[in-house]
C-alpha cells in the first residue's frame, strides 16, 4: 500500500510517500537524497549499505520502507560533517583509512554501533564486529586502527 | 629525451595554468580510483613549481580538459605521467623566472621561487606567477629540456599529503553512483545470456503488468527497459528475464573452472629466450603450478549515464580513461569522437578491467535510442560478477636444471593463458547489436627491448642471475570473457617461479633465504631480501610439518621496476590462517610514503585472498559464482596485521607500486603452507579441499 510513511533520518523527522514493501536502500538514495548507504550486493552481504536503525546495524538493501516506521535510521552523513567530523571520520582521514572508499561509509556506522554498546574493543572485537563489510582495497589493518583512535578519543571524551 | 605522455600532450597550457585567485590549475590524465594518484601528481606539480600544495586545483577528468594519457593501467602513473607532468612544471618554473629576470634586468639564476613568489637573493620582488602570467605564453610546446629537481631540493615529493579524494568519501555523496541529474531515467538491460545469444521473443505484455508505463527498447538482441525510478526498472528487467526467449544460448561446461582445462582449448604458441637446452647430465626439477580465473570483485557494481542531445552525446564513466572511453563509445555508436564527451566520476576500485567501461556504453546506446533525457544504468552484482571479464587463469610448468652445486642454471616458463588484454576496447552490449562484428584484435604491443608484450610473460622468469632463460607461452583462445586484472600475469607467475625456487632451494639441500642470496648479484634486491629477513627474523625459521610455517618470496617487478620481498607467517589445520606479513620494497623515489604503504598493503591483502579463496566458477552459459557467497573474499576477520618498510626512497627515479607486492605475497603465502604441511600445494586457491588432497596424498 502507498502512504506516506514516517520516520527520523540522521536526527531530523521525514516523511516520505512509499509502497511499505519499498526497498529502504533505494528510498534512502532516491526520493530521501541521502548518499551515505551505498549498493553494493542487494543480498545482505557486503555491508555497504549498512545503516542504524535505532542504534542497530542493518543493512538497507534487506528492508522494507515500512520497517522504519517511527524509527530513526542514521547514515554516515548522520554521524558528522567535515566541518564537525565524528570521531570516526576524524580518526579515519587522520589514519587515511580507506582506499577507493565505497565500504567506508557502511563501515562507519557499523562501528559506531560497536563503540555504542562497547566503548573499548580489541583488534578481534572490532573484527569480529566488521567482518560482515566486505573490503575490495585491502584497508582493513587501518580500519581497525582508526576504529581503535576513534574509540580511545571519544573514552577521553572527544563529542561524538 | 621528451616523456612520452609529454610528448603526446605537448602543449604546456593544457597541463598547467594560473588561476586568477592565486590558485594553480594542473591537469593530467590519469584517473583517480582511490590509489592516491591525484594526490602524488598534485604533489610532484607543488614541487616542481615551487607552490604550496594548497595552492593547486586538480582539473576533473573530462575529454578536453585534461591531457590525453590513455588508460591509468599497469602502475604506470607514478613512473611514467609523473616525470611527464613534472618536466612541463619544471619547465613554466623556468620560463617564469626567466621573465622575473627579464623584469628585474638580472640573470635568472638570481630568482628562485617559494610558493609561487619571485625571490631575488632571498628578498621579495612583489612578483609572483600571477602577476608575470601575462609575460609567458603558455600556449606553446615543451622542450622537455628543464631539469628536474634532485631528491635532496624536493620539499612535497616524499611527504604523506592527505588524499585528496578521500574527505568526500566518509561523509556521504561522493560516487559517481550518486550523481543526481535532472529529468534523470533509470535503465536496465536485459542481457543476452552469453554473447552470439539471439533473442527469440519478448513477451512485452508480462513486462508491462510489472510496471504499466515502462519504455521497452528492443534492437536486434539489444533489450533494454527504462523507467521513471530506479525500483521500477529492476521490476520491469526482473519481469523480462521470466519473459524473453533467446536461442543460441551457450553452455559453458563447468570443468573450464579448472586452470588445467585451459590446456585443451585452441591455442597460439610463441617461444621466446635462450634456445632450448640441449641434453645434459645436470639435475632436473620440474612443477606445476595453476591459478583460476578470478574476479576484480569491486565492491560496488559498476554503472553509467549518458544523454544524446542534438547530436551530441555525453557519458559519464568511473572507468580508467575517459579518452579510450570515448574512443570506445566512437566506434559503437558510430558517432564522431568530436560528438562525444566523456566526464569521470569516482568508482568502486576497478584493479584493472572490471565492468566499469560496460553500463556507460548500455546508457549510450540507449540514449542515442530515446534522445533528450539523461539515462543511467546501474549494474546489479550479479552483472559484476557475471558479465565484467574475469582475469585469466594460468598454468605454468616449470622447469630448471641445476649444476652440481645445487645452483639454477637454466630455467624454462611454459605458461599457458589467455590473452591478459583480451577485452580491452569492447563493451559486453556490442555483441546484442545487429551487424555486430569483433573488432580488429590490437596491435602487437612490444617491451622496451622491441621484444613482444605479453601480459602472460611478465615476471615469468624469477629475478636472479640465471644462465639461460626461456619461455613458451600458450595463448589459448578464452571460453570467458577475460581481461586485465591488477598485475596481468606478474603476480601469478611470481607465485608459481618463487614457490619453484624453495623446491629448488630443497632439490640442493639449501636453506630458501641463503639460496635466494646465491643467485642473487644486484645489491638493491640483496638489501631488500636481507631486510626483510630481519622483518621477520628469519633465524627462528623451525622444521617443517608442524601446522605452522614462515614462508618468503623476492622479485623484481617485471624485471626491471620495484624489488620486493614478503613474507608470511601461518597456521594451517584445516584452513590457512594467517599470522602476520611482512614487506619490503624498494620502489625507488616515494612520492608520498603513506600512498606507498597503502598500495603496497592493499595489493598484499588482495593477493593473500586471491591466494587463499578466490575462483570463478564457470557453468551455465557462463559464469555461476554470481555473488559474495558464491565468490568468498578475505573478510575482516581474517586478516593479518602486515608490516611494511621503504627502503631507498630518495633514489632518483621512482617506481609503480600498486602491483608489485600481490606476487611476492603469494609465494610467500605458499612457501609456509608448504613449510607448514611439509608438503606443497601448487594450485590456487588453497582451500579447506586443496589442503585435505595434500595431506592425504
Amino acid at each position: 500500500m502507498r502512504r506516506a510513511i514516517d520516520l527520523t533520518l540522521n536526527g531530523v523527522p521525514v516523511s516520505v510517500e512509499a509502497e511499505e514493501t519499498e526497498n529502504l536502500l533505494q528510498v534512502l538514495r532516491g526520493r530521501l537524497g541521502v548518499s551515505g548507504a551505498r549498493f553494493g550486493c542487494g543480498l545482505a552481504q557486503c555491508g555497504a549499505c549498512a545503516v542504524l536503525v535505532d542504534g542497530e546495524e542493518k543493512p538497507a538493501c534487506d528492508l522494507e520502507i515500512a520497517a522504519v516506521e517511527g524509527r530513526a535510521v542514521i547514515t554516515s552523513e548522520g554521524l558528522g560533517t567535515p566541518e564537525h567530523p565524528h570521531p570516526l571520520q576524524a580518526a579515519f582521514l587522520e589514519l587515511q583509512a580507506g582506499q577507493c572508499g565505497y565500504c567506508l561509509s557502511g563501515i562507519l556506522v557499523g562501528a559506531k554501533a560497536l563503540l555504542d554498546r562497547n566503548p573499548d574493543p580489541s583488534r578481534e572485537e572490532i573484527a569480529t564486529a566488521l567482518s560482515w563489510h566486505l573490503c575490495r582495497c585491502g584497508v582493513h589493518n587501518r580500519v581497525l586502527e582508526a576504529v581503535a583512535l576513534a574509540a580511545k578519543r571519544l573514552r577521553e571524551g572527544a563529542p561524538a | 629525451m621528451i616523456p612520452g605522455m609529454l610528448a603526446a600532450n605537448p602543449r604546456l597550457d593544457r597541463w598547467v595554468s594560473f588561476e586568477p585567485d592565486g590558485r594553480v590549475r594542473v591537469a593530467f590524465g590519469r584517473m583517480e580510483y582511490g590509489q592516491g594518484i591525484a594526490t602524488a601528481l598534485a604533489q610532484m606539480a607543488a614541487d616542481e613549481l615551487d607552490v604550496a600544495f594548497a595552492r593547486l586545483r586538480v582539473v576533473p577528468a573530462a575529454t578536453g580538459e585534461i591531457p590525453d594519457e590513455g588508460l591509468t593501467v599497469g602502475s604506470m602513473s607514478i613512473e611514467f605521467s609523473g616525470p611527464a607532468l613534472r618536466t612541463v612544471c619544471a619547465e613554466i618554473r623556468g620560463l617564469f623566472t626567466a621573465a622575473a629576470a627579464a623584469r628585474l634586468a638580472c640573470a635568472p639564476e638570481e630568482i628562485e621561487v617559494r610558493d609561487g613568489a619571485m625571490l631575488r637573493h632571498g628578498q621579495t620582488t612583489g612578483l609572483d606567477y600571477w602577476s608575470l602570467a601575462g609575460d609567458v605564453d603558455l600556449v606553446r610546446d615543451a622542450t622537455g629540456e628543464a631539469a628536474l629537481k634532485t631528491p635532496e631540493r624536493m620539499l612535497v615529493i616524499g611527504q604523506s599529503n592527505a588524499r585528496l579524494d578521500l574527505p568526500a568519501k566518509l561523509f556521504g555523496a561522493a560516487f559517481l553512483h550518486d550523481l543526481s541529474l535532472p529529468d534523470l531515467r533509470h535503465a536496465r538491460v536485459l542481457r543476452q545470456p552469453s554473447p552470439h545469444a539471439s533473442l527469440l521473443s519478448l513477451d512485452e505484455a508480462a513486462v508491462r503488468r510489472a510496471v504499466p508505463d515502462v519504455d521497452i527498447l528492443i534492437d536486434h538482441a539489444f533489450v533494454a527497459v527504462i523507467c521513471e525510478t530506479e525500483a521500477d526498472a529492476a521490476r520491469a528487467h526482473d519481469a523480462a528475464e521470466v519473459a524473453a526467449r533467446w536461442d543460441g544460448v551457450r553452455a559453458m561446461d563447468p570443468a573450464l573452472s579448472e586452470p588445467a582445462a585451459l590446456k585443451t582449448l585452441p591455442h597460439q604458441d610463441f617461444a621466446a629466450g635462450a634456445a632450448p637446452a640441449g641434453p645434459s647430465n645436470r639435475r632436473r626439477v620440474t612443477a606445476t603450478y595453476g591459478k583460476p580465473f578470478l574476479s576484480h570483485g569491486s565492491l560496488g557494481p559498476s554503472m553509467g549515464l549518458a544523454q544524446y542531445r542534438d547530436g551530441k552525446l555525453t557519458i559519464w564513466t568511473h572507468n580508467q580513461g575517459v579518452y579510450p572511453m570515448r574512443a570506445l563509445a566512437a566506434r559503437i555508436t558510430g558517432l564522431s569522437p568530436e560528438a562525444i564527451e566523456v566526464i569521470h566520476g569516482q568508482g568502486p576500485g576497478c584493479y584493472g578491467h572490471n565492468g566499469a567501461d560496460d553500463p556507460p556504453i548500455d546508457a549510450a546506446l540507449i540514449a542515442i535510442r530515446r534522445p533528450g533525457r539523461p539515462i543511467r544504468v546501474q549494474w546489479r552484482r550479479e552483472d559484476e560478477f557475471g558479465f565484467a571479464p574475469v582475469g585469466t587463469a594460468m598454468v605454468m610448468e616449470l622447469a630448471a636444471e641445476l649444476d652440481a652445486s645445487g645452483r639454477l642454471v637454466d630455467y624454462t616458463a611454459e605458461i599457458w593463458n589467455t590473452p591478459h588484454t583480451g577485452a580491452r576496447g569492447t563493451a559486453v552490449a556490442e555483441s546484442a547489436l545487429a551487424g555486430y562484428v569483433p573488432p580488429p584484435p590490437p596491435p602487437q604491443r612490444l617491451m622496451p627491448d622491441g621484444s613482444r608484450f605479453s601480459g602472460g610473460l611478465l615476471n615469468a622468469t624469477p629475478s636472479y642471475d640465471i644462465e639461460a632463460t626461456r619461455t613458451l607461452e600458450h595463448v589459448v583462445e578464452t571460453p570467458i570473457r577475460s581481461s586485465s586484472l591488477r598485475s596481468l600475469g606478474g603476480a601469478p607467475n611470481t607465485f608459481a617461479a618463487e614457490s619453484f625456487i624453495d623446491e629448488l632451494a630443497e632439490a640442493a639441500s639449501q636453506e630458501p633465504l641463503a639460496y635466494r642470496l646465491g643467485m642473487l648479484g644486484d645489491p638493491r634486491g640483496r638489501t631488500v631480501l636481507m631486510r626483510l629477513a630481519e622483518m621477520c627474523d628469519w633465524t627462528r625459521r623451525w622444521e617443517a610439518g608442524t601446522g605452522r610455517g614462515l614462508g618468503l618470496a623476492y622479485d623484481r617487478h617485471r624485471g626491471r621496476g620495484a624489488m620486493v620481498a614478503c613474507a608470511a607467517e601461518l597456521e594451517v589445520e584445516t584452513e590457512v590462517r594467517l599470522v602476520r606479513l611482512w614487506c619490503a620494497c624498494d620502489g625507488g623515489l616515494i612520492v608520498n610514503p603513506d600512498g606507498a604503504r597503502n598500495q603496497l598493503e592493499g595489493g598484499m591483502i588482495m593477493a593473500a585472498s586471491w591466494t587463499l579463496k578466490e575462483q570463478v566458477k564457470l557453468g551455465g552459459p557462463g559464469i555461476v559464482s554470481t555473488t559474495w557467497d558464491d565468490y568468498p573474499i578475505l573478510r575482516f576477520d581474517e586478516v593479518p596485521p602486515v608490516e611494511i618498510e621503504l627502503i631507498n626512497t630518495r633514489d632518483p627515479r621512482p617506481f609503480g607500486l600498486g602491483e608489485v607486492s600481490q606476487g611476492p605475497v603469494m609465494a610467500a603465502i605458499g612457501n609456509a603452507v608448504a613449510h607448514a604441511l611439509g608438503t606443497r600445494i601448487r594450485e590456487l586457491p588453497f582451500t579447506r579441499e586443496k589442503i585435505a588432497a595434500a595431506l592425504l596424498a
